[in-house]
């Protein structure tokens, strides 16, 4: 039953990225490349992992559509005629793909227990974690403990797009805020729905945040939520309204004090003469350790995420503002 | 305290001041830490070059989680010699770039460009560091990141064409880098680089390693802008801030060649990847390529910045030469010139730098007559180009000596003749260059603006441009290192570790 | 048969990655080819997790002793290269709107220059 839902998933995942290619109209193509992330989503809960399909859906088929359509209303929504030879892409194409094919003949099947990488160094993260760790979610146990030092580069690399964001198209406030553009002034509708809706996302992101340990969730993805409730905020009700609810100055600072605060875990680790990220001694009982470990290094990601996503989401509005203004 | 930690800290140094940076807002302050910090990762990794030499590998198990569970950090030779080049170069950029990035970065900027400069260099030393495959991908993308926003920050427009293609080749080969891992992953089960090694060989005749291999190497290239992989490089280095281009050049595409050193010595094994794929002969051919086409291309260009970008694809070439020849001797001549290539590209770039600050060009026709106006600029620029060039006493003829004896040890007198080539080549680029400087009157409009470059950039030129001479002279110390590099990644190669 | 069933899932990753790929070498448009780029790096994802997955396992997120589950370590490499990836589309498209205005086009063969040429 499973393996006929992964196949049909697959299928619909192959046409949508067939029409990607042959589509001109790239609102069409964006909102294609939603429907495969969402369809990517549903395959990795297919395939057991809900952690990844929570985010993929949040980030792939969220921010990334968003910011891609953002892109699409500066730069237009019709790709022209294309006059490059196709010949060599088919060709390196066709190499790559029959490169990975000859690889796939000797891997270890689809599924299988007895593969390598269920017999080696899983076994551990699978029998152990719940004890040495303590929290039933291995797939947090995992990022944030035994490869806390990946996770610590994740934020940073969030905490890079931002910086790299800022410098490419800074944030312009707008001081004016009689501009016609700025928000859904006259949809009383829309307001009222958001206005509802708002807290409730965010006490939803509050809740991945904190219960990340025990169900699918964590930092990551509670940031991603919080900063789409802000989204919508800034959508409603206008760009310069959410700025000075949340100004870009503050998300700055945020965005830092949360790489600060992960890494600031690990300097106390290697204070009590640990080494860096050793959550066992945070406490004097190792899982109670790790479990402060755990709950703080995520807050420190949630914010990054948090303040770095609707960092972006400024930036790019504003851009968008300016030059419907223009 | 610090003695136990020193092996993470040349990470979490810069990657802690990032934030810092962003916290203190004013670029004076945010300057003089992030000077101050790569400056500390400097000094650490000497101490940690000098403690693996005597006392051998260190092993750091991040989280305290043993390895193949947690995440290693593990540094040998190889990596401590090339830190040791990447924060001593970071360090002097950013005393250049305190004068050199005010005419080439808008200053609202500049807070952002000692962050994302702190950033690519925690990415670069945690790349170097590292001792987990899938952990080296993370620091791979952040390093690129901060590398994009680097090279976009110039006020030149074409700088954004080039970094977007950069962004798009560096993603392509990051994921091919991801794919390679992740067949490797598949296979093994491991993630640890040692761990991975000495499963990789109850496997290595599966058509899924050797995939991976293909693609891991693929996407290595795409990193360290082999040939034909390099079309991303050369805009990217032409019209980034020349701050940017000098650390660039140095360190950016050399820790590339690191990471390839490392996946075939220390994962594949030489003899997998050499007698049983063999792709010395591949690497080879697109090495000696890249050495002429580019060599010629570089002596082609109009503008120096472009000349030299070129110059660097084909200096890459002599390192995978190196590397290709299957011997210490050529391994160690590949170490080698990554450190002297970084001397001598960061003394050059800083040159052109220099030339930029005072007459905001970096064309061959703006070096007209600067043997005279800027003489201590153009006596870096010689003394470095020399290098390049391969003249006895400067750094780059040790790296060539060695080179030229591992290919005769090999009985490969083609090669040896390729080198030799090439020399008479960079012959004609930088040739090209100082005639204009030395033989060229000035034109008219500029001769106002000529002047001698500000000392905070002469400075940390000139201290590279020493380093060209003293390490071509005093050859001790990085000949050892690197040769002690070179047999270790051997021995790893054949005799496998067993892990405690 | 057997061969089909256990390697079905790779094929289709494989083929859903080289349409990615393609899209990021061929397109003309930035935008296109960013959005190839995502393609390209979600098919990737899949692959990771195809092989985390244990027949008859379930995610691993602890119900009893008893249970089996599918392996969590290629979860946790997705879920911060998933990451890496928004991080990068965000820095890309940033750049995009930075060329549009600098050029007033997106399109790669309509960049004046050969230095500008993508």
């Amino acid at each position: 039953m499973i393996e006929w839902i992964d196949l049909i998933l697959l299928g619909m995942l192959a046409l949508t990225a067939l029409r990607v290619i042959f589509l001109k109209d790239l609102f069409a193509v964006v909102m294609l490349f939603g429907i495969y992330s969402f369809l990517s989503a549903l395959v990795f809960i297919v395939l057991d992992a809900v952690d990844v399909a929570f985010t993929e859906a949040a980030v792939g088929a969220g921010i990334s559509t968003v910011l891609m359509l953002g892109t699409l209303a500066l730069t237009g929504r019709t790709e022209k005629e294309n006059t490059h030879s196709k010949l060599l892409p088919i060709l390196v194409v066709s190499v790559t793909g029959a490169a990975l094919i000859y690889g796939t003949l000797d891997m270890p099947p689809f599924g299988n227990p007895d593969n390598p990488i269920h017999q080696h160094v899983a076994p551990r993260y699978i029998e152990d974690s719940p004890k040495e760790v303590g929290l039933p979610n291995m797939v947090t146990s995992v990022l944030a403990s035994y490869r806390g030092f990946d996770t610590l580069g994740e934020t940073v690399v969030v905490f890079s797009a931002a910086i790299g964001v800022l410098a490419l198209l800074g944030i312009r406030r707008e001081e004016d805020n009689n501009t016609p553009e700025s928000g859904f002034k006259e949809h009383r509708v829309l307001q009222i729905v958001a206005k509802i809706t708002i807290p409730l996302v965010i006490l939803f992101a509050l809740y991945v945040q904190f219960h990340g340990d025990f169900g699918p969730g964590g930092g990551f993805q509670a940031g991603v939520i919080a900063a789409a409730a802000f989204i919508l905020y800034g959508l409603v009700f206008g760009l310069a309204k959410s700025m000075a609810v949340i100004s870009p100055m503050f998300l700055r600072y945020m965005a830092a004090s949360g790489v600060l605060l992960y890494a600031g875990v690990g300097l106390f680790s290697m204070m009590q003469g640990g080494n860096f990220l050793d959550y066992n001694l945070l406490a004097s009982d190792p899982v109670a350790g790790q479990h402060y470990g755990i709950l703080i290094i995520e807050l420190g990601v949630g914010i990054t995420v948090f303040a770095v996503m609707l960092t972006i989401f400024y930036a790019f509005a504003s851009q968008t503002e300016r030059s419907n203004i223009q | 305290m610090l003695e136990q930690n020193l092996a993470a800290l040349p990470i979490i140094l810069p990657l802690i001041a990032a934030p810092l940076a962003i916290i203190l807002g004013r670029t004076m302050p945010i300057w003089i830490l992030a000077t101050l910090v790569s400056g500390c990762a400097s000094i650490i990794s000497l101490q940690l070059l000098d403690t693996v030499l005597t006392t051998g590998v260190i092993s750091y198990a991040v989280g305290g989680w043993q390895a193949p569970w947690g995440i290693e950090l593990r540094i040998d030779t190889a990596n401590a010699f090339v830190l040791v080049a990447v924060t001593a170069i970071s360090t002097l950029v950013l005393l250049f770039s305190k004068d050199s990035i005010v005419k080439e970065i808008d200053c609202s900027k500049h807070a952002l460009f000692y962050t994302a400069h702190l950033l690519c260099l925690a990415g670069l030393s945690g790349i170097l560091i590292t001792g987990d495959a899938f952990n080296l991908f993370v620091f791979l993308e952040i390093s690129s990141l901060a590398t994009y926003t680097l090279v976009s920050l110039a006020r030149d427009k074409r700088c954004l064409t080039a970094a977007f293609r950069y962004l798009v080749m560096g993603t392509i080969g990051a994921t091919f880098i991801l794919i390679g891992v992740g067949l490797l992953y598949m296979k093994t089960g491991t993630l640890n680089m040692l761990d991975l090694a000495t499963r990789i060989d109850l496997y290595d005749s599966s058509r899924t390693i050797n995939t991976g291999l293909a693609f891991i190497i693929v996407g290595v290239s795409i990193k360290l802008a082999l040939f034909p992989l390099h079309m991303w490089l050369p805009p990217a280095y032409t019209h980034a801030p020349s701050a940017v281009t000098a650390f660039l050049a140095s360190t950016a595409t050399k820790v590339a060649v690191y990471v390839m050193v490392r996946f075939i010595f220390t994962i594949f094994g030489a003899s997998y990847v050499f007698h049983s794929m063999g792709m010395e002969t591949i690497l080879m051919l697109f090495a000696i390529i890249a050495i002429f086409k580019c060599s010629y291309t570089a002596a082609m260009q109009k503008n120096v910045k472009s000349t030299l970008a070129y110059s660097s694809v084909a200096q890459i070439g002599y390192m995978v030469l190196g590397i290709s020849l299957v011997n210490v001797t050529g391994l160690m001549s590949g170490l080698l010139h990554i450190f002297n290539h970084a001397l001598m590209k960061g003394a050059l770039f800083m040159a052109v730098g220099a030339v930029f600050y005072r007459l905001g060009s970096a064309d061959i026709s703006a070096f007209k007559g600067l043997g005279k106006r800027m003489p201590l600029t153009m006596a870096a620029f010689t003394l470095a180009g020399l290098s390049i060039i391969g003249v006895p006493l400067t750094v780059g003829f040790i790296s060539k000596w060695y080179l030229v004896t591992a290919a005769l040890e090999q009985s490969h007198w083609f090669i040896a003749a390729a080198v030799l080539g090439g020399s008479l080549l960079a012959v004609v680029y930088i040739g090209r260059i100082l005639e204009a400087a030395y033989f060229q009157e000035p034109d008219e409009a500029n001769v106002a603006k000529i002047s001698e470059a500000p000392l905070s950039m002469l400075i940390p030129m000139w201290i590279l441009v020493i380093a060209n001479i003293y390490f071509g002279i005093d050859t001790s110390f990085t000949t050892e290192a690197a040769q002690h590099a070179a047999e270790l990644l051997f021995q790893n190669g054949q005799v496998m570790e067993v892990k405690p | 048969m057997n061969l089909i069933l256990d390697y079905y899932n790779y094929w289709i990753v494989v083929f859903l990655m080289m349409t990615g790929f393609y899209i990021v070498i061929s397109a003309n448009n930035l935008v296109k080819k960013v959005v190839g780029l995502n393609i390209f790096q979600t098919s990737v994802f899949m692959m990771y997790i195809s092989m985390g997955k244990v027949a008859g396992g379930t995610a691993p997120i602890v119900v009893d002793d008893n249970t089996l589950y599918s392996n969590p370590l290629p979860h946790v490499l997705i879920l911060t290269a998933i990451v890496v990836g928004v991080a990068t589309t965000a820095v890309g498209l940033s750049l995009i709107i930075r060329i549009k205005r600098a050029y007033g086009t997106v399109e790669e063969n309509e960049f004046e220059h050969e230095d500008d040429a993508i």
